[in-house]
């Protein structure tokens, strides 16, 4: 089978009068984002329930591989979409059981357990997957509104999209309001900040970081059979997906720990690579490869800027207006305070 | 001592287990593929010799990554450091004008700790003045020196001809590093890896320097007060950790692929930090642990041909040796607790 | 509510923390419970709410035995404690923080319940304001209130006059003897005397995790001293003033940000030879004035210069302070001060100036070996440093300064030590050590404060509100100052 490898960008060719960005009318370049933005969305929000938790799960580049092959191979053999999915999701949080019992039950260092299984689980999907390398199997196709037709042109490009769109942005409304209003966010934020105190009030934090990185965790599948099944449908060595959880993994600090600031980091990133489709071709001579890559450092490489703008910001405290106080809000970050550490019971 | 031996047990166990059930599941003989790795990595000389290829880079990684470790360091930016390591190293081979074999590969193996070791420092840098996490700073510099060995390959150094994944043009003969009759390994490599070790153990046991590192790795606020300064020796020990790496990536061109390839690192520096972990950050099992993994790396190479499974079999086995010893590293703790 | 606790033991490795302890706290009263610093009263406290497990002993409410496994199931029966550091989430609101953890379901009452309750006590509370730009007394007053929101009928306070001023104290005692009444069980956990006198109906003290007093108010002071430290302390002569020489330290116009409110101050000198005590609540501004002599704290603005040696505004600033023989002592020891997993040869490696490649270590096992004998450390030259205790890690801190310092600067040095290891670090740093080095340090004991320096500044919010030599100054007024009631 031939891989698709951008599918939301196949066949702009033909629109004309529509308005363009460099080669690419607008319209298709908004579709292209948002469907490209997609798991990414829905990985980098699952990592950062997780973390809001206090637990980091650095496995996340593994973890969206091997929750992709998964994905994709049990859609395939019960040729069904939703069976695929969910597996996706179980192959998730199979990872994240293992980070959260070795990190809050044996308290060991989670960098480690999260790099190791990382590692482990990119290649066990490349072994497990292998029979099922370019092997054609179910893909989630794009789907209109109901009321497709009575939506002007422009809409109507941007709003055909698979379901997994929708469900993102809805993941994006629930967390907030999870976050923002429910009692149970506000018990996770309270074990993420400081679990002794939680433990005094009677909570149990060690239950609740453990069923917080499996939601996390479970959503992080998710993402990744968005792309096995969705995105970059199929299977192969090179998936594709390469490279995205570490990206995830920058984006939640990117979006200071809250859900509409990560999903814009989500898009922004998206529109990144998109737009290095379009660059490639202003840029003939320089391999398709260094736009793929170009990405990823420049994610990196903002975090130097919020770094930058939060110690200022934090100098020069609430008396600051202006410039300072804009940049402030737009990359000041704050980890949940004690993020990384494991808590031990007395 | 019965407590040790019963972990032991327990983790190998572990690996087996899991590497078989994982086996199974692929519908492969569980026994075929241990042989064939067994076969295909210390059955003959020649292979041993192949083994030994890979436990140079892999030595010389993880005295690296022991630097870093010391000073509680994760530097994940060790494969773009091999990477540039590479990278410097080829930028001598190539230079036109040199004659003198020896002098070209010397300075090639110069250029090399250079490259390696500058990458190492502007992680470092990104780390104390940028305040990005070295994992995140690190990884960056991964995809920016990942993008500036395909732009050479394909770009400025590609191939006459034809730019390929292959890699650029092969060396001359004269400028590949020589290795007894009928071994891979090359002379110069075990001298170094062995150098290596020897000095790093000196380094970080017995030297003030060592026990800085540790300092600052187990309390920088402290340091400052011993007046050591944290960032400073930061900085050196990530600019240790990327000259060694710089080494492997030395080895890597001149004593393996005789080229430069999009893949030079071939993922050594993220197998050296599960090396290191497997280790527990010391050196004394490094050298045998080294040895056991490039066994595994070696001998999964045929596995495609033979029993038509994917060669990350050794990844697999690889992941799971450390997952497990964390396993009943974490469960000796427990128990000393209770 | 009544408490009763039978036979209570406690062992944290193998170390007896509480044996044998018995005492029964009846409903409607407020039961004081006093010792010195490690008598093992929160340890007793922390069993009663399940935060800790006891080794031996039962605990009966109302005559009945129960289990108590974690905070939650205390909570269920209705004992809530009041923790002397606050147990709450500071980048969390205020209302959030009272909502947290309380067994009783009453979601969207919470407002209304914080709004109310505040109003009945007198505590001025913003429900939206995030708890860390609140004083310790504030996030205390959110604490007693959510207890009570959370119909809590065993009410325990450890030191719950840590860190708060006496305004908040004007408010707090009413508040606690009106819930006693309407017959609430309370037990106040303290070594402040004149609190649990002021307060309690009966006292109880413990001594090295041992009962070894019972009685029923009015109390007779002297009786509980010796209960509480065996013999009474005989309150040594007061030191007699050292000779003071050359400026050592002097700052202009200082700008500094730190702790709560930062550090603002126009100009201060210290002489060579001076002990001057720095006196405050937790985070007025002391640790600030401690870290930037040590030129660990770069001011935003001012100068500062040591032995008129100006220091730069960089990161250099500390090794300078180094060079000029200035050392500082920070009260988290282990923390701030010492490796864990390093051991007592090897910090002693690490302190010595003399640069060289090798580590040399027989010659400082044999620096070890000898400073545990002259400083009796508990411990060998081999132990890492986590393996002391909090005494033995200040005698190895002092044990690794270096005689010649000219500048001392300690922050709380008797922290986590008995009256006995204290008054060693004192003999120590005025007798031992040259008189003419400048000592300053600060600490949260004003009576150890007026008792050892020739000088006292107190700081409020991030100024000094109050520079005076020791003799012209008494302990009301600088109490006064500390809490911002300038004369």
């Amino acid at each position: 089978m031939l891989r698709i490898e951008r599918p939301v960008c196949s066949g702009y060719a033909t629109e004309a009068q529509t308005i363009m960005i460099g080669d690419i009318p607008l319209s298709v370049l908004v579709a292209s984002v948002l469907a490209a933005s997609v798991p990414l969305i829905i990985i980098a929000l699952g990592e950062m329930i997780t973390e809001k938790s206090g637990v980091i799960n650095l496995s996340l580049d593994g973890a969206v591989l091997f929750s992709a092959m998964v994905a994709f191979v049990v859609a395939k053999e019960s040729d069904s979409l939703i069976v695929g999915f969910l597996a996706g999701g179980c192959a998730g949080m199979v990872t994240g059981l293992i980070v959260g019992y070795f990190s809050i039950y044996l308290h060991l260092s989670q960098v480690a357990v999260g790099f190791a299984l990382s590692l482990l689980c990119r290649d066990l999907a490349y072994f497990l997957g292998n029979p099922y390398s370019r092997v054609q199997g179910p893909t989630l196709i794009s789907s209109k509104l109901p009321f497709h037709d009575m939506l002007p042109d422009f809409l109507q490009k941007i709003t055909t999209q698979p379901l997994t769109v929708p469900f993102a942005l809805g993941l994006i409304v629930l967390l907030v309001w999870f976050f923002k209003s429910s009692r149970a966010g506000l018990q996770v934020r309270s074990v993420g900040e400081n679990p002794a105190a939680a433990f005094a009030r009677g909570l149990n934090p060690n239950r609740i970081q453990m069923l917080t990185v499996l939601a996390g965790s479970f959503l992080v599948g998710i993402g990744g059979a968005a792309y096995s099944l969705s995105l970059k449908p199929g299977w192969g060595r090179p998936q594709g997906a390469e490279g995205i959880g570490w990206i995830a993994l920058a984006l939640v600090i990117f979006g200071s720990w809250q859900p509409s600031r990560v999903a814009l980091g989500a898009l922004l990133f998206a529109f990144l690579q998109v737009s290095g489709i379009g660059l490639q071709s202003l840029f003939p001579t320089i391999p398709s490869q260094v736009f793929q890559t170009a990405p990823f450092p420049l994610m990196i490489f903002t975090l130097i800027i919020m770094h930058y703008s939060t110690s200022k910001t934090r100098k020069h405290g609430e008396k600051d207006s202006g410039l300072h106080k804009w940049l402030g809000i737009l990359f000041m970050s704050r980890a949940p305070k004690s993020l990384g550490k494991s808590y031990r019971q007395e | 001592m019965k407590q040790l031996i019963q972990d032991i047990f327990v983790a190998v166990s572990l690996v087996f287990g899991f590497t078989s059930l994982v086996l199974l599941i692929a519908d492969a003989p569980v026994l075929d593929a241990f042989k064939n790795i067994w076969l295909g990595s210390f059955a003959s000389t020649m292979k041993f010799s192949q083994v030994l290829t890979v436990w140079v880079p892999l030595v010389l990684c993880s005295c690296g990554l022991l630097f870093t470790f010391r000073a509680n360091l994760w530097n994940i930016g060790i494969e773009g450091q091999i990477i540039m390591g590479a990278i410097g190293g080829m930028a001598v081979l190539r230079m036109p004008g040199l004659e003198n074999p020896a002098l070209i590969l010397s300075l090639s193996f110069v250029a090399a700790i250079l490259g390696g070791g500058a990458w190492g420092l502007l992680a470092g840098l990104l780390k104390t003045r940028g305040g990005v996490h070295e994992i995140f700073g690190g990884l960056g510099l991964n995809f920016v020196a990942q993008g500036f060995i395909l732009w050479l390959i394909f770009g400025p150094w590609k191939r006459p001809g034809i730019a390929s994944m292959s890699g650029t043009e092969l060396l001359p003969l004269k400028l590949w590093l020589s290795s007894p009759p009928g071994w891979r390994v090359a002379y110069a490599g075990l001298a170094i890896a062995i150098t290596a070790l020897i000095l790093t153990w000196l380094f970080l046991y017995k030297s003030k320097l060592g026990l800085k590192l540790k300092a600052i790795g187990k309390n920088p606020r402290a340091a400052v007060l011993y007046d050591i300064s944290p960032e400073g020796y930061y900085l050196l020990s990530i600019i240790i950790g990327g000259a060694f790496a710089g080494m492997a990536g030395f080895m890597q061109i001149t004593a393996v692929y005789h080229r430069l390839i999009p893949a030079i690192s071939s993922g050594y520096g993220y197998l050296a930090l599960l090396l290191v972990m497997l280790a527990g950050y010391r050196i004394v099992p490094i050298p045998f642990l080294a040895l056991f993994f490039a066994g595994l790396n070696v001998g999964s190479i045929q596995l495609p041909i033979v029993l038509q499974v994917d060669s990350t079999l050794s990844g697999v086995i690889q992941g799971c040796c450390v997952l497990s010893a964390l396993f009943v590293l974490g469960m000796r703790q427990r128990r000393k607790q209770s | 509510m009544d408490v009763e606790f039978q036979h209570i033991s406690k062992r944290f490795g193998s170390v007896q923390a509480l044996s044998d302890v018995s005492l029964t706290a009846k409903q409607g009263t407020i039961h004081g419970l006093i010792g010195e610093n490690g008598a093992g009263k929160s340890t007793l406290m922390k069993i009663l709410t399940g935060y800790q497990a006891k080794s031996g002993g039962d605990i009966l409410i109302n005559g009945e035995k129960i289990a108590l496994k974690t905070p939650d199931d205390a909570a269920q029966i209705g004992i809530g404690m009041l923790y002397q550091e606050p147990m709450d989430f500071p980048h969390l609101t205020v209302l959030e923080n009272f909502s947290l953890g309380c067994p009783v379901l009453s979601r969207e009452r919470f407002a209304a319940s914080l709004k109310h309750l505040a109003f009945a006590f007198g505590f001025q509370l913003a429900p939206k304001r995030r708890v860390e730009l609140l004083t310790v007394g504030e996030r205390q007053q959110i604490e007693l209130l959510r207890l009570i929101h959370c119909e809590t009928s065993v009410l325990i306070l450890d030191e719950p006059t840590t860190g708060i001023s006496p305004a908040q104290k004007a408010l707090l005692f009413p508040a606690l003897k009106k819930l006693a009444t309407e017959g609430m069980t309370i037990l106040l956990v303290s070594h402040k005397l004149e609190e649990v006198a002021s307060l309690c109906d009966e006292v109880t003290v413990l001594r090295h995790g041992n009962v070894t007093h019972h009685t029923y108010a009015p109390f007779r002071f002297p009786e509980l001293l010796e209960a509480m430290f065996g013999a009474v302390p005989e309150q040594k002569e007061k030191p007699v003033a050292r000779a003071t020489g050359n400026a050592v330290l002097t700052m202009n116009n200082i700008q500094a940000g730190g702790e709560r409110q930062g550090l603002e101050l126009k100009n201060f000198s210290a002489k060579s030879g001076e002990i001057i005590g720095l006196a405050g609540l937790d985070g007025a501004g002391q640790a600030t004035f401690l870290r930037l002599a040590a030129g660990l704290t770069i001011p935003e603005q001012g100068d500062m210069q040591l032995f008129s040696t100006k220091l730069p505004t960089s990161k250099k600033a500390s090794r300078i302070a180094g060079k000029l023989q200035t050392v500082f002592l920070p009260a988290d020891r282990l923390e701030e001060a010492l490796f864990t997993d390093i051991s007592l040869s090897e910090h002693f490696s690490l302190r010595d100036p003399k640069s060289s490649f090798w580590q040399k270590t027989e010659t400082n096992r044999q620096r070890a070996a000898e400073a545990i004998k002259t400083f009796s450390i508990k411990g060998q030259y081999d132990d890492t440093a986590d393996n002391l205790s909090g005494g033995n890690q200040q005698r190895l801190l002092l044990a690794l300064l270096d005689p010649q310092s000219k500048l001392i600067l300690l922050e709380n040095p008797t922290r986590g030590l008995d009256i006995r290891s204290g008054q060693w670090v004192w003999e120590y740093l005025t007798q031992t050590l040259s008189p003419e080095a400048c000592i300053i340090f600060s600490s949260p004991e004003l009576d150890e404060i007026l008792h050892y320096s020739d000088r006292i500044l107190v700081f409020y919010d991030g100024d000094i509100v109050l520079n005076s030599l020791t003799a012209e100054t008494d302990h009301g007024s600088v109490a006064a100052a500390m809490t911002g009631m300038r004369s």
